[in-house]
């Protein structure tokens, strides 16, 4: 049995949110992923981002596909209901899903062979359609569960673990999320908690097709001398382009920050996101400049990380298809069905 | 000029023949077309269309088959054309050579042609359709759907055709705009005052007012699918373009803007996306029906290939789908715009691993509505793919069908769904527990309760509770308990329809979907032969006890389809283990619809190669 479930007791003085939930709900069965695995970090940190935004756990809805990623959503969120579905398809049925009901917070875990080789074509459509969802794509460049293959995402020149060099140009998932229209890019590194739970908590309160790729580098098979996405090359290489925090009405703002270098970005559900500019010439608004900017630092071999785009009034996939304010799979006969009286005239015109 | 070849007796006939019309694709000729089947409606009379159409948009040959039956016969006749409309150059050779001896060739003589284009046993009608329409009209589009017009104003006057209600029909067709409709009424008797003029009555095939069509409506097979699927209380439909299915998807969404449009808001109770490809159609729905929403796709042949894996997760994960099956011919590209009954297999086992599958057959549009509604009461019942078997023939051609009927008081069934207030009241929750066994077990929707119901869906082998799991046992107990419930499928499917004569026949014929059409006709013609046979119309999968015992009380039993390998034979077969030798495979497979011609030659030929003496003796 690989089914491990956490024990049920808490400590009475764990810190409850407004909701009265404590961490620990939000927490999921002990993970069985590599101790030290990059993707753990990223469960604590949407258990951490859940729990700080005050969400019920049962209003989140998390999909994956197939691979080590796609595991993870039975680590964390176990009050939610979960989906772990077919190899490159999280997309489709994510966005299914969020046509049915489009009041659920809607999470899709996905990796770099998931999302960028045999599911590049539906996470493509997913961001072009403005599905209001996160996705985040746990990136470590390398096949983990069929044993240390290159992945898609995996940098030109890089060494695997065997010592093969890898001939193909990496696919880059931020430039294809930014040039599909999704409204919320960002890339992070599982080994920076606090650039990553901020990142996945304003994603979280996006309203609109949000996506953060984060670098999860692969303890068993892509954490060694020559890999592009090892713990060591990517500390060194990260540049970061700002910090952020969310501001929830509940958080109280401590610091101060000399003018010019902070801006302040208010979502279309209220929610602030403070951006501290690590980069000064960097606008998180501007998608063309986005896209150059990420290409020249990527030829200089770096890494940058940080909120890369976001359009604070994104338009979802319900907006461009005028679904009507309730959720579809609550609407009942009296709704759905026109009746004998409508049938018969249709009848009628039928002859 | 003129050019009458009349050296033959034309072939008489009342209410009871075939018309074909020879088209170039893109010309604007499919409304005239259509207007000359329903005027022959409007006129009480049985008649059914076919469209016979190329892979392609502008510039090939289409045709339009139209058979008028004072007997009701709706299959395709088979046999030659009595009267072919030869409006096309590039197919003349071929469209003249069609024509039954003694029948009719109907043609634009604005150009004369060579004597030697014409056969000396059928009657020639020529009428000057271009020069008229020239000389009426400057605009281009105009002389060319104008010429269509005229056209059908010379048919009607050479066939007796009832006038009122061709004006009747094109003041519906243009309602409101009235400019139109004197426009098209002046370009109909343009072509019946040349006619009365010029011919003296050459064409002896008639038309004359009968009651064959009682309350009947007429409409394809698509459009009422997708009525179902309105009906049915589907919200989500994601989709793909592909022929035969196209127009399903299509028609749902132009019922939805109609009847679906929240008045008030002028917001849609509906979200229709067209997808990327079959596989993100499929992987929406699962996603939609696994979130509580009545889903579906409409697709065809390469689309369920693509759809497999998905297939198997709805299978093993056990979630509602709904899957419109528009059947042309295969495999591959096969011949995609004719037609054929080849997905049987790919569908009733669709995907990898272990499975089966609930497939529903409809023999015509009534039947398309009727299971196309029902079929999302099966999908939430039984949580699983529900497979709408459709093929272009019966999809694509308006038929003359039952009126559609629904009972206000009906309510959809949504199946086993536990609800917050079931798991506040305690009510244990397993995902896979079979509390009830019938192989069925309870599913919550996300975001149901905040601490209880909620599980984890996955394509992996899991135990009761949902959990993960490799164990050996679990997974079989599973896999025993989807097959448990797939026999619970049986009383839920429609059961085989079943007529048997007056004394036991010896032979039984089965038959599914668009087969139906010819059917009777082919059984007066085997009588006619002096073969009784006993008739079963299977209308889904899995089959019920009463399949077995029909092919169990007969000697033998013809199993008519259309594909090359005896599909239903082989799932007969399979599923009911039944001896080979016992089902006679009877197939029609070149893409176009079977005919009785063809049934009651192929059954009573292979009786009388096996020296079958016949029920009914012939005295000599």
């Amino acid at each position: 049995m690989t089914f491990i479930p956490k024990p049920k007791l808490h400590h009475p003085d764990l810190q409850k949110n407004a909701l009265g939930y404590t961490r620990r709900d939000y927490e999921g069965p002990v993970s069985t992923l590599c101790a030290g695995c990059g993707h753990d970090s990223i469960s604590a940190a949407i258990v951490r981002a859940c729990f700080e935004l005050d969400i019920a756990p049962h209003r989140v809805a998390k999909l994956s596909g197939i691979g080590c990623s796609s595991k993870t959503p039975t680590y964390f969120l176990g009050a939610s209901h979960g989906f772990n579905s077919v190899h490159g398809r999280m997309p489709s049925v994510l966005t299914g899903a969020n046509l049915a009901n489009k009041d659920l917070i809607y999470l899709g875990v996905s990796g770099d062979g998931d999302s960028a080789s045999i599911g590049i074509g539906q996470f493509a459509h997913a961001m072009r359609r403005g599905v209001n969802m996160v996705y985040i794509v746990e990136n470590n460049g390398v096949y983990g569960l069929t044993k240390g293959q290159f992945s898609a995402t995996s940098d030109k020149g890089a060494k695997s673990k065997r010592g093969l060099i890898n001939s193909d140009e990496a696919i880059d998932l931020v430039g294809m999320a930014l040039q599909l229209g999704a409204t919320f890019v960002a890339r992070s590194f599982s080994g920076d908690k606090a650039q990553l739970v901020p990142l996945i908590e304003a994603a979280l309160k996006h309203g609109g097709a949000a996506f953060i790729d984060c670098i999860s580098p692969c303890v068993a098979f892509n954490n060694h001398e020559g890999s592009t996405k090892s713990f060591d090359y990517v500390r060194e290489h990260n540049e970061a382009v700002n910090a952020m925090d969310v501001i929830t009405p509940r958080s109280e703002i401590t610091v101060d920050y000399a003018p010019g270098t902070v801006e302040m970005v208010t979502q279309h559900d209220g929610s602030m996101l403070r951006l501290r500019k690590l980069h000064a010439g960097y606008d998180v608004h501007d998608r063309v400049a986005a896209l150059t900017y990420m290409q020249e630092r990527a030829a200089a071999g770096e890494i940058v990380t940080g909120l890369l785009y976001v359009d604070p009034n994104p338009r979802d996939m319900h907006e461009h298809l005028k679904t009507v304010d309730v959720p579809l799979n609550v609407l009942d006969e009296a709704a759905l069905i026109p009746g004998s009286a409508a049938l018969d005239r249709l009848n009628a015109g039928l002859r | 000029m003129l050019q009458q070849v009349d050296r033959v007796e034309g072939l008489q006939r009342v209410n009871d023949f075939v018309v074909k019309f020879a088209n170039v694709n893109g010309s604007g000729s499919a409304s005239a077309n259509a207007l000359f089947a329903k005027s022959v409606l409007r006129m009480g009379v049985a008649v059914t269309p076919r469209n016979i159409f190329p892979s392609n948009i502008q510039g090939l040959p289409t045709w339009y088959e139209v058979r008028i039956s004072d007997a009701g016969y709706l299959g395709a006749r088979g046999g030659g054309v009595d009267l072919m409309v030869a409006m096309n150059p590039q197919t003349w050779d071929q469209d003249v050579a069609s024509i039954e001896p003694g029948g009719y060739l109907f043609y634009d003589n604005t150009k004369p042609m060579q004597p030697s284009k014409f056969r000396e046993d059928v009657v020639v009608v020529g009428v000057p359709l271009t020069r008229m329409s020239n000389e009426a009209y400057r605009d281009p589009r105009q002389r060319q759907l104008f010429k269509n017009i005229i056209g059908l104003g010379a048919l009607a006057a050479l066939l007796d055709m009832d006038v009122p209600a061709i004006e009747k029909l094109l003041g519906e067709q243009f309602r409101n705009r009235e400019k139109l409709i004197a426009a098209n009424i002046q370009a109909l008797h343009m072509g019946i005052d040349w006619v009365k003029q010029n011919l003296d009555d050459p064409i002896k095939l008639k038309m004359q007012k009968a009651d064959v069509v009682g309350d009947r409506i007429f409409i394809d097979g698509n459009s009422a699918a997708a009525l179902g699927a309105v009906y049915g209380g589907a919200t989500v439909c994601a989709w793909y373009p592909i022929t035969p299915s196209s127009s399903l998807a299509e028609a749902f969404t132009n019922y939805c803007n109609r009847m679906r449009v929240d008045k008030e808001t002028g917001k849609a109770k509906f979200a229709i996306v067209q997808a990327e490809d079959e596989l993100s159609s499929i992987g929406m729905v699962i996603g939609a029906a696994w979130n509580g929403a009545r889903s579906f796709t409409a697709t065809s042949g390469p689309g369920i290939s693509l759809m497999q894996e998905f297939i198997g997760l709805a299978y093993f994960a056990e979630i509602p789908a709904v899957i419109f099956d528009v059947q042309r011919s295969g495999p591959s590209t096969g011949m995609p715009t004719r037609t054929q009954q080849t997905d049987i297999l790919s569908c009733a086992y669709a995907s990898h691993g272990d499975t089966k599958h609930v497939l529903l057959i409809p023999e015509d549009p009534y039947e398309c509505f009727e299971f196309g509604a029902l079929a999302f009461d099966l999908a939430d019942r039984l949580q699983t793919p529900i497979f709408v078997m459709l093929d272009l023939e019966i999809g694509m051609n308006e038929r003359l069908t039952k009126p559609f009927v629904w009972d206000d008081s009906r309510k959809m069934d949504r199946g086993k769904v536990m609800t917050a207030e079931d798991l506040e009241a305690g009510k244990k929750f397993g995902r896979y527990l079979d509390v009830d066994d019938d192989g069925i077990t309870y599913r919550t929707l996300p975001g149901t309760h905040p601490t209880k119901g909620a599980f984890f869906t996955r394509g992996t082998s899991k135990d009761r509770m949902a959990r993960y799991s490799e164990e050996g046992a679990d997974y079989q107990e599973n896999m025993e308990r989807l097959l448990k419930k797939h026999g619970t499928a049986r009383s839920f499917v429609p059961p085989a329809i079943i007529r048997r004569g007056a004394e036991p026949a010896k032979y039984g014929v089965v038959y599914f979907g668009s087969t139906s059409a010819p059917i009777a006709e082919a059984e007066e013609q085997l009588a006619e032969r002096g073969v009784t046979v006993d008739l079963m119309r299977l209308r889904g999968f899995p089959f019920g006890d009463e399949v077995a015992a029909f092919i169990a009380e007969h000697e033998l039993v013809f199993v008519v389809e259309q594909n090359r390998d005896g599909q239903m034979r082989s799932l007969l077969i399979n599923e009911l283990e039944i001896d080979p030798a016992r089902l006679a495979k009877v197939v029609h497979y070149d893409g176009t619809p079977i005919t009785a011609r063809f049934i009651s030659g192929a059954i009573a030929d292979r009786l009388e190669k096996s020296n079958v003496v016949p029920m009914r003796k012939v005295v000599s």
